[in-house]
């Protein structure tokens, strides 16, 4: 490693914390020179230049599909850039692999969490030094848990077991298996995706920390209002093409305010007020239109409780009612029986006791296809895994939930005429970009996918739609399509539950939010002002 | 050309291309294989091509394997294509086999030819499906992998059926252990003048309505949801459970009325320790024809030729008649290989 400059801050502490750190402020780490990755057809990344600068936080904002993923994997060594240069402290490198990433001092947190569950904190930062020999040395972990544990302001027992920890904490230690090898780069790849408004604070908090020890950090995000918050340097990504950038002293000393109205411009440009919407501002700006009067009960879940399968929370004592005509919101952090619950009201799996009613009708016992007749519909979050048959062109698909149903069937013989036209028009009336309708889904883009799934769905008069995650993963645009079509069905009777882990979301969206922790409704919350903050406690409620 | 035609058209040149190829490439392999081993390929395929093709005795003894084949491959495929792996083709053969040859012989005193064929191959089908009962309901409710289940009931299938030729339907005649033998005239007819009997026409009606029934009705397209994606058959309400059992026990059927009509149809008589191992053989060719039921049916008629006509030649050129395995093998070999080359071929990766 690079010896010491003489400017190091607090240079004792900084060796005692195991961070080699050069300068103080404003030295540039990494800089990223015309950076251009493409896949077929597709540029991912277009002349991108990055810089990263010892003591800031360089947020990145844009869309999904903005091209932020790929640039982070090209700097964690995933990717190989097809042109351009990364130079490491003003030296040009290659970063041909995840280890050389981490031989040059980056450290990256993914999005999805990487720790072994079953195995314990110290366990998992071990799993990544691999190079030192077969025998593990934890005494030594033990001291470098100790010092980045310090360093982050945090506490926890490095032997407990990572499934036992809270998301927040599970996340710490990805931050600290990413600083283990003694990181200058933090690289945090969308960090606020799981996590609850206090744990968000958190993150803040020792974010600040970090900075403070010299460390760069970049922060992959596309919310507008973390980028704010957060960042001391923003760069805009749209489309593969960094769009603008805000250097620090345009961004210290400003408000809020004029911050966004900058990078909305910057992003925007002068359509700025067509599509403003589609920019996830900090939240529950837009005020909802005031709905009339309750509808009747619809659907009411009853004291169900679910065992769940080994690695699932499953369900205890869940009860619930859905109005027509109201959006009902299902917050939490994920994975704490969600998925379950909305397996239950769909029918594909049975509680172990406790019921499900579809209006005064006992459901408990019917299975999918008949709570279908009866207008119920589940939009799953897992488009690819079980909402869709890959390999099944879009028609198909499009009937993947009537097979054998008039006027699709005839006495068990196809009708494809008929499945084409069907498809034909779903694919219009949604907006589905697909060749033509004998295109296999799998060559479909996720925002397409869902487009088609909701279409299915919501196809012959649903009276209630459980919509697990549905703008999970889109584009803005389509995510904004999704919540159109939320607000639209409700407007028009329907009774619809919304799960979703994006607290902004579900304020934009329900009438009344329920939140769910460990298998449990630990609440339920009208939508009216204040309600975000409640609802942040109720997530981390017992 | 519609669009669905044209889309399907190309998939399907894409299939035929991908299903020759490694064809062809075994063919050459081989073919060096033989110079090594000091013989003319050209003259070797040659002999193979006029002993099980070209010729009339060898073209009658192709069609006459065929029959089984495709049968076993019509079973195959109905299971395959709903993502359950029966391995088990061999037991439930000759369990049909066994069935046929131990019942033909005493039915046709009182039910005559006709009634005793029919009867025959039904119970013969019966005791297929019955046979994959146990791994089909293990694999719908508890999850068993099936590739173990079938795989060791078949081990049990071939010991059962040769019990039951040792046992209760033995021969009083001497000699090796085997049953009574159907009579010439009450087999299955030969049809008009040749050798080759009726089990042709039951193979090729059985591998046409497998095709129809998996391309053209519900059920086949919801057997096909439940190999292509199993949760997404659980949750468009599916009942997995019920179509691995119908799935698993259509497949035993067809694959034991394949043990009866070899019996019925050529050798009217089950020995001890007969077993042709067919069920294996098949394999690779339903999986070279990627589970098209007409695509196997060309492959099984390849094979033929290539097992019938090789054999022969291979005797005429003094090679082992081994070699036709290796043909087999190298095709499946050059498959995998073409088939990576294919799906690593870079497709649209998502940006972001």
């Amino acid at each position: 490693m690079a010896a010491r400059g003489p400017t190091a801050p607090e240079p004792a502490f900084a060796s005692r914390l195991g961070l080699d750190l050069q300068q103080s402020t404003n030295h540039c780490l990494v800089a990223l020179r015309g950076i251009t990755k493409s896949f077929p057809g597709v540029v991912a990344n277009d002349r991108i230049d990055l810089d990263v600068h010892a003591g800031e936080v360089h947020a990145l904002l844009g869309e999904n599909g903005a091209g932020k993923s790929t640039l982070i994997s090209i700097l964690a060594g995933m990717y190989r850039p097809d042109e351009g240069e990364i130079l490491i402290e003003g030296r040009a490198q290659e970063i041909d692999s995840p280890r050389a990433a981490i031989e040059l001092g980056i450290g990256t947190v993914y999005q999805h969490l990487t720790l072994v569950p079953t195995l314990s904190v110290l366990e998992n930062l071990m799993l990544g030094i691999g190079s030192q020999g077969a025998r593990l040395d934890l005494g030594a972990a033990r001291d470098r848990f100790d010092e980045l544990a310090k360093v982050l302001g945090v506490s926890f027992d490095p032997d407990a077991t990572v499934a036992g920890l809270a998301l927040g904490q599970r996340q710490q230690v990805e931050i600290m298996k990413a600083l283990w090898r003694r990181s200058r780069v933090l690289v945090l790849d969308e960090p606020t995706s799981m996590l609850t408004p206090q744990d968000y604070d958190e993150l803040r908090h020792y974010l600040e920390r970090l900075k403070g020890q010299g460390l760069a950090i970049v922060l992959i995000t596309h919310k507008l209002h973390e980028a704010i918050e957060m960042g001391d340097r923003v760069s805009i990504l749209r489309s593969g093409r960094k769009v603008g950038s805000l250097e620090p002293d345009a961004v210290a000393g400003r408000s809020a305010d004029e911050l966004r109205g900058q990078i909305v411009r910057i992003m925007f440009g002068d359509e700025t007020p067509e599509v403003e919407s589609a920019v996830e501002l900090s939240g529950a700006e837009a005020p909802r239109e005031a709905r009339p009067a309750r509808g009747p009960v619809v659907l009411s879940v009853t004291d169900v409780e679910l065992a769940g399968d080994p690695q699932e929370v499953g369900l205890r004592g869940v009860s619930l009612e859905l109005h027509a005509g109201e959006v009902t919101g299902i917050a939490g952090v994920d994975g704490n029986g969600q998925r379950e619950l909305a397996e239950v009201i769909a029918g594909q799996r049975r509680p172990d006791s406790g019921n499900v009613f579809l209006g005064d009708e006992d459901a408990t016992r019917l299975g999918v296809a008949e709570r279908q007749q009866r207008g119920l519909r589940y939009v799953t979050d897992d488009r690819l895994g079980e909402g869709t048959v890959a390999g099944f062109d879009v028609a198909m698909n499009s009937v993947l939930k009537r097979i054998g149903e008039a006027p699709f069937w005839s006495h068990g013989r196809v009708n494809r005429a008929e499945i084409d036209r069907y498809a034909n028009q779903l694919v219009e009336d949604y907006d589905v970009r697909t060749p033509d309708v004998y295109a296999r889904v799998a060559t479909l883009s996720g925002g397409n996918i869902q487009k088609l799934v909701l279409a299915r769905e919501l196809a012959f008069s649903p009276k209630v739609v459980v919509f697990n995650k549905p703008t999970h993963g889109l584009d803005v645009r389509t995510a904004e399509f999704v919540r159109d079509t939320i607000t639209r069905l409700a407007s028009e009777g329907v009774a619809a539950l919304v799960i979703s882990t994006e607290i902004d979301e579900l304020i934009t969206l329900c009438d009344r939010i329920a939140v769910m922790s460990r298998g449990v409704v630990t609440g339920v919350v009208d939508n009216a002002p204040g309600a975000e903050e409640r609802v942040g406690e109720l997530m981390v409620a017992r | 050309m519609s669009a669905r035609a044209s889309s399907v058209a190309a998939r399907a040149a894409e299939a035929v291309a991908a299903s020759l190829v490694p064809a062809i490439l075994a063919l050459v392999a081989t073919g060096l294989l033989l110079v090594i081993l000091g013989h003319d390929p050209l003259e070797f395929y040659g002999d193979m091509l006029d002993r099980g093709l070209l010729e009339w005795p060898g073209f009658q003894e192709s069609v006459i394997r065929m029959a089984p084949l495709l049968l076993i491959a019509a079973g195959l495929i109905v299971a395959f294509r709903a993502n359950l792996w029966n391995l088990g083709a061999d037991g439930q053969f000759l369990l049909g086999a066994a069935f046929a040859a131990g019942l033909a012989p005493t039915l046709v005193d009182t039910l005559g030819a006709t009634l005793t064929l029919v009867a025959v191959m039904a119970i013969a089908a019966v005791v297929g499906a019955l046979w994959t009962v146990i791994p089909a309901v293990l694999r719908a409710w508890y999850g068993v992998n099936e590739i173990i289940t079938t795989l060791m009931m078949s081990f049990i299938g071939i010991a059962v059926a040769n019990v039951l030729v040792k046992g209760p339907f033995r021969t009083d005649t001497g000699g090796v252990a085997r049953t009574d033998t159907l009579p010439l005239d009450d087999r299955l007819p030969l049809l008009g003048d040749t050798q080759i009997n009726a089990g042709i026409i039951i193979a090729v009606l059985a591998i046409l309505a497998v095709h129809l029934v998996m391309t053209r009705t519900s059920v086949g397209l919801r057997l096909r949801v439940l190999g292509e994606n199993p949760r997404a058959a659980q949750h468009a309400g599916l009942h997995t459970g019920r179509l691995t059992v119908c799935a698993f026990m259509a497949s035993g059927a067809l694959i034991a009325l394949a043990g009866a009509v070899e019996i019925l149809g050529i050798w009217g008589s089950f020995r001890a320790d007969f077993n042709p191992s067919f069920g294996l053989i098949v394999i690779p060719l339903v999986f070279l024809a990627r589970l098209h039921a007409i695509g196997s049916a060309l492959f099984v008629a390849a094979f033929a030729v290539i097992q019938i006509g090789g054999e022969s030649a291979a005797r005429k050129s003094e090679v082992s008649s081994d070699i036709l395995l290796a043909l087999v093998g190298l095709m499946l070999l050059f498959m995998a290989v073409t088939e990576y080359l294919r799906t690593r071929r870079p497709t649209a990766v998502g940006a972001g």
